[in-house]
């Protein structure tokens, strides 16, 4: 079994961190997602850090622009994730950033080194669903890796069970309008009202909602209505100008998971 | 060639480039447009409005004018297209006045744009008004600083321009905060888009709501010269918009000579230079698939021009596919050919030309046009905005 499926089938309330590889140093990847792991995260979402981020906001933008200045590229990451799988044996291990670098870097080049290094899934907002059904799905699993999709509150009941026909790992809902880390509070009853709806389609995959999930109180909120959570903003900003970032990331994994 | 280069295909693809890259917050917004776009622009009563508002609003047709001067000195017959006599000084405002009834049509609240040089910002702060709706603007920090009187006309006109501090602080880093605002607003507000750029439907969209000037173009030299067609059309490009509009009626017309001006900034090769058809490769920048400046590792990088409105890092999909099939053919002037360009035009016909424009005025010296050729110079914009620039540069510019 894949360490994705493996993972949702023994554990509940999954929480899934991500951080921008390359912040705040360029060589803080692999102690970070050791520790994130060693202190309770349950999947790892790795950002490939992009000069252009649209769907991220300022927390996410901002960690990018120091990856980049730190030397942070595709070829440096594959490298750095060369030790991977001695650092964390068992977590799953996603990848997630915009196409552009991933094209430059060559798609098929790409998946290889992904699977090579122990990736287990790609998530990549701005691959277009039809060309990801027409020429990437069977790339992705030629090299056994599973892609990820995004759900917003205006994503239409037919196109939910598209993406998730097309995914064998988890839906990735958006919990409201607007970019990573948004602080503008979307209405609860209009997002609870969302979250049941998705819950009440029977989707085959699992679901962790994200965007705006910042501490515990967050966490737990979200727990109630899908499979776990994603934080990434809220932990990035934890490594904010601290001596010894992965002590930080231990101690903000601990604070949502205690 | 039975294929038309006007028409995109369904995914908005011509050739390789274009398509829709957006993330899932931006799919319903911009299906949306996709499935209503060419609908509602068919629709009679849109048309209507859309003429009268072009009439006596922008105040079109603009006229073609025979720059006689000009035309001695290069030893050619140029026309000028003069969209510089646009409301609002640029045609910008073409595209804005059609959007903004488009907006309405499906049923948006609030406008959104981006802006780099501030005539689009300003062409959009401006229909707002008249439509009495809500409108931000987005504005890298450096083009504040460099536009300032476009910032004072767009709050004059009522708009709020927000400030972009992200990236490089110019039109790149805006249109990216503009995207983040639309993700943050699906529901209520329309994203007016300036140029032929941004995933599919939009540059067919843009393209089709500037073609009135190559329409217009048709009529007049008819009128003026006996053929509808010329030897050439020159217009500078940093998305493409006014090139596009300027091209439109003329690209499946292949006796015409399409001729796209870049900004080569202190010179292509410099480092400082926004000459994507030469410095680009194929990628990924705002939605569309095309021609972008970017590093080995396909980080978008930040491209160089005096001109605020031209320095872009990516062309329209469609003048992407125009370079690549030899349909267009793309030229590149420096800072200090355009400012020598606007002071020719300046002293020789009584027009000052923006900064963007002078870059296609400059052309005129290398396209090896003769004494019998009509050459159409698209006139996009007008100089006011650039005074603070052209004081600046006066040693240049005498």
């Amino acid at each position: 079994m894949n360490r994705i499926t493996h993972a949702f089938r023994s554990k509940k309330n999954l929480l899934n961190t991500y951080f921008t590889a390359g912040y705040p140093s360029l060589h803080d990847t692999i102690p970070l997602a050791k520790a994130l792991v060693e202190s309770g995260a349950d999947i790892l979402e790795i950002g490939m850090p992009f000069s252009d981020p649209l769907a991220d906001g300022p927390v996410i933008q901002g960690s990018s622009t120091v990856a980049l200045a730190n030397g942070m590229n595709l070829p440096v990451l594959f490298e750095q994730l060369q030790n991977l799988r001695t650092a964390v044996p068992d977590a799953p291990v996603l990848l997630m950033g915009y196409l552009n670098p991933v094209l430059q870097f060559g798609v098929e080049a790409f998946l290889k080194r992904a699977a090579e290094v122990g990736v287990d899934g790609l998530i990549l907002p701005d691959l277009p669903l039809d060309e990801y059904e027409e020429t990437y799905h069977a790339l992705f699993q030629q090299h056994g890796l599973k892609a990820v999709f995004l759900i917003t509150p205006q994503t239409s009941e037919a196109r939910i069970r598209r993406l998730d026909a097309l995914s064998d790992a988890f839906l990735y809902l958006v919990s409201g309008p607007g970019t990573t880390g948004g602080t503008t509070r979307p209405d609860a009853d209009a997002q609870q009202q969302y979250f049941e709806r998705v819950a009440d389609l029977n989707l085959k995959n699992p679901r962790l909602i994200g965007f705006g999930i910042a501490n515990k109180a967050g966490f737990d909120r979200a727990c109630q209505y899908a499979d776990g959570a994603i934080i990434g903003s809220a932990l990035i900003q934890a490594l904010q100008e601290v001596d010894d970032a992965p002590a930080a990331a231990a101690r903000f994994v601990r604070g949502i998971k205690s | 060639m039975t294929t038309s280069f006007q028409q995109p295909t369904a995914r908005g693809y011509y050739g390789e480039y274009g398509g829709a890259f957006v993330p899932e917050m931006l799919y319903p917004n911009v299906e949306e447009l996709r499935t209503q776009y060419l609908e509602i622009l068919a629709d009679p009563a849109y048309q209507a409005e859309l003429q009268l508002l072009l009439r006596d609003y922008v105040g079109r047709p603009t006229p073609l004018f025979e720059a006689r001067r000009l035309s001695e000195k290069y030893g050619t017959r140029v026309f000028l297209k003069r969209e510089d006599l646009c409301h609002t000084g640029a045609h910008k405002i073409n595209n804005t006045v059609g959007q903004i009834l488009l907006a309405k049509r499906l049923g948006k609240q609030r406008i959104i744009a981006e802006t780099g040089a501030g005539q689009h910002g300003v062409a959009t702060a401006t229909v707002c008004a008249l439509m009495g709706l809500p409108c931000v603007v987005y504005m890298g920090a450096t083009d504040i600083e460099r536009q300032a009187p476009n910032v004072a006309r767009m709050r004059l006109l009522g708009a709020e321009v927000r400030r972009v501090t992200s990236g490089s602080q110019t039109l790149k880093d805006a249109t990216n905060e503009a995207i983040r605002d639309w993700i943050a607003n699906p529901v209520d507000t329309h994203y007016i888009i300036g140029s032929v750029v941004g995933p599919h439907p939009y540059p067919d969209l843009v393209a089709r709501l500037q073609a009135v000037i190559s329409e217009e173009m048709r009529a007049q030299l008819l009128e003026k010269t006996g053929s509808e067609l010329p030897a050439f059309v020159v217009a500078c490009v940093g998305g493409g918009s006014n090139a596009a509009g300027a091209f439109y009626h003329f690209l499946d017309e292949p006796a015409v000579r399409l001729v796209a001006v870049e900004a080569a900034g202190h010179g292509i090769y410099s480092g400082h230079s926004a000459a994507t058809s030469v410095l680009g490769k194929p990628g990924i920048i705002h939605g569309s698939r095309t021609l972008l400046m970017q590093d080995e590792h396909g980080q978008i990088t930040e491209p160089y021009s005096l001109s605020a409105g031209l320095d872009y890092p990516g062309i329209g999909p469609l003048h992407a596919h125009l370079g690549a099939v030899g349909r267009a053919e793309f030229m590149s002037i420096t800072d200090d050919e355009a400012l020598a360009a606007v002071s020719e035009l300046s002293r020789l016909e009584g027009i000052i030309p923006a900064l963007e424009t002078a870059h296609a005025l400059a052309a005129l010296g290398q396209l090896g046009a003769g004494p019998d050729d009509v050459v159409v110079v698209n006139l996009s914009g007008r100089g006011d905005k650039d005074l603070e620039t052209y004081l600046k540069n006066m040693d240049k510019l005498i």
